[in-house]
């Protein structure tokens, strides 16, 4: 009973990890990308920086989006993992 | 810390379970009819909050000069205003005031996550009222995100219909995005165009409100984590003091981080909301 208890939260801290790790990885580069394009776009034409910066931080929040919602699953997971649930009944 | 508020947590995954729960009351039998008590009197009572200031402040309104509470609410409605005036350009006047309500009770909800965590059972219990879980983040509860993004989707057909004609917009789930002249086509591609619809549709709300969801409950949950931080105070040593220090800038330079979050999302609510009803109205 111990040993199986003992495998579901070993694969489970695993699979945390791995969902904020590559989560994290899409995010970051999606961020990267996007800022990358706005200072560029911001270095031809000045006059529409502030225009520009309102539709990069809503952006950030699309592309923080799913990282984000996968973060909020692996603590969940964390916290009160409904895999053990099921096997403690 | 912890002692003094949850006098039942002993460990760290107990204290923080403790938090994760809500205060659940049941009105009949099966899990179907159990209300989440703390998230509808902590929505129901901002949105009340709020709406009854900005009446209040509509009631009193001057053309003269305007006072700094008139000023502020100016602002904001200018703000908003102007945010939905770049993207929908049809008749403003029922989508910018739910866009004003949507970005304002969001971000009333949303900031809720910045009082203390234990400092709202012990204001309660001050009061007289003692509960065992109150979770006062309202939109850190799915179920409250998703009636906000599902009634987003009412009003996204209400709108369609509304521009389309019912006729036409239950033509146009059979028949968009692949078109064709030969009616066989027509058949075949019918159930093809459906999926498509279906998807587009319901894959809105569901990614509205639970990216909502997403970042309002990993907040609350990182700051219960430095909570933790904090509660290895067992007296002048140097390994809790340094973790007392440790968890009061922590939770400054998370709080700080995270009001630019909670600002966000609301905002990014709002507009969502504006380019939904937006492209629902436009035929193909």
């Amino acid at each position: 009973m111990n040993e199986l208890i003992a495998s579901i939260q070993g694969l489970t801290a695993i699979a945390i990890g791995l969902i904020i790790g590559l989560g994290a990885f899409g995010a970051c580069i999606g961020m990267g990308i996007m800022g990358a394009k706005f200072l560029e776009s911001a270095a031809r034409q000045p006059e529409l920086v502030p225009m520009l910066s309102g539709r990069m931080f809503l952006l950030a929040g699309l592309i923080d989006a799913a990282f984000i919602i996968g973060v909020a699953m692996a603590l969940f997971f964390g916290v009160a993992n409904p895999l053990l649930g099921a096997l403690i009944q | 810390m912890t002692k003094d508020f949850s006098a039942s947590a002993t460990t760290s995954t107990e204290y923080i379970v403790n938090h994760l729960t809500h205060w659940t009351v049941s009105i009949g039998d099966g899990a179907f009819w159990k209300l989440h008590a703390d998230s509808l009197i902590v929505s129901i009572g901002l949105g009340v909050i709020a709406m009854t200031l900005f009446w209040l402040v509509a009631r009193t309104a001057t053309t003269g000069v305007p006072g700094k509470l008139q000023a502020f609410v100016e602002i904001l409605v200018e703000f908003v205003d102007q945010q939905v005036r770049d993207v929908y350009q049809g008749d403003r006047r029922f989508i910018a005031p739910l866009a004003l309500t949507i970005f304002v009770w969001v971000l009333l909800m949303n900031c809720m996550d910045l009082l203390p965590i234990d400092g709202t059972k012990a204001v309660l219990k001050g009061l007289g009222f003692e509960v065992e879980h109150f979770r006062v983040v309202a939109t850190a509860d799915l179920n409250t995100t998703f009636a906000l993004s599902f009634s987003v989707l009412i009003l996204v057909f209400a709108f369609a219909i509304k521009a389309k004609g019912l006729g036409h917009f239950t033509a146009e789930l059979f028949t968009a995005p692949f078109h064709s002249e030969s009616t066989p086509m027509k058949v075949v591609l019918a159930p093809a165009n459906f999926a498509l619809n279906f998807i587009e549709y319901f894959s809105k709300p569901v990614s509205l409100g639970m990216r909502l969801f997403g970042n309002m409950y990993a907040g609350e949950l990182v700051f219960m984590l430095i909570a933790l931080l904090g509660a290895t105070w067992a007296g002048f040593t140097l390994g809790s003091g340094m973790g007392f220090l440790g968890h009061i800038i922590a939770g400054s330079a998370w709080a700080i981080f995270h009001i630019l979050i909670v600002t966000l999302q609301a905002f990014l609510f709002m507009m969502l909301t504006v380019v939904y009803i937006g492209s629902a109205t436009e035929s193909h």
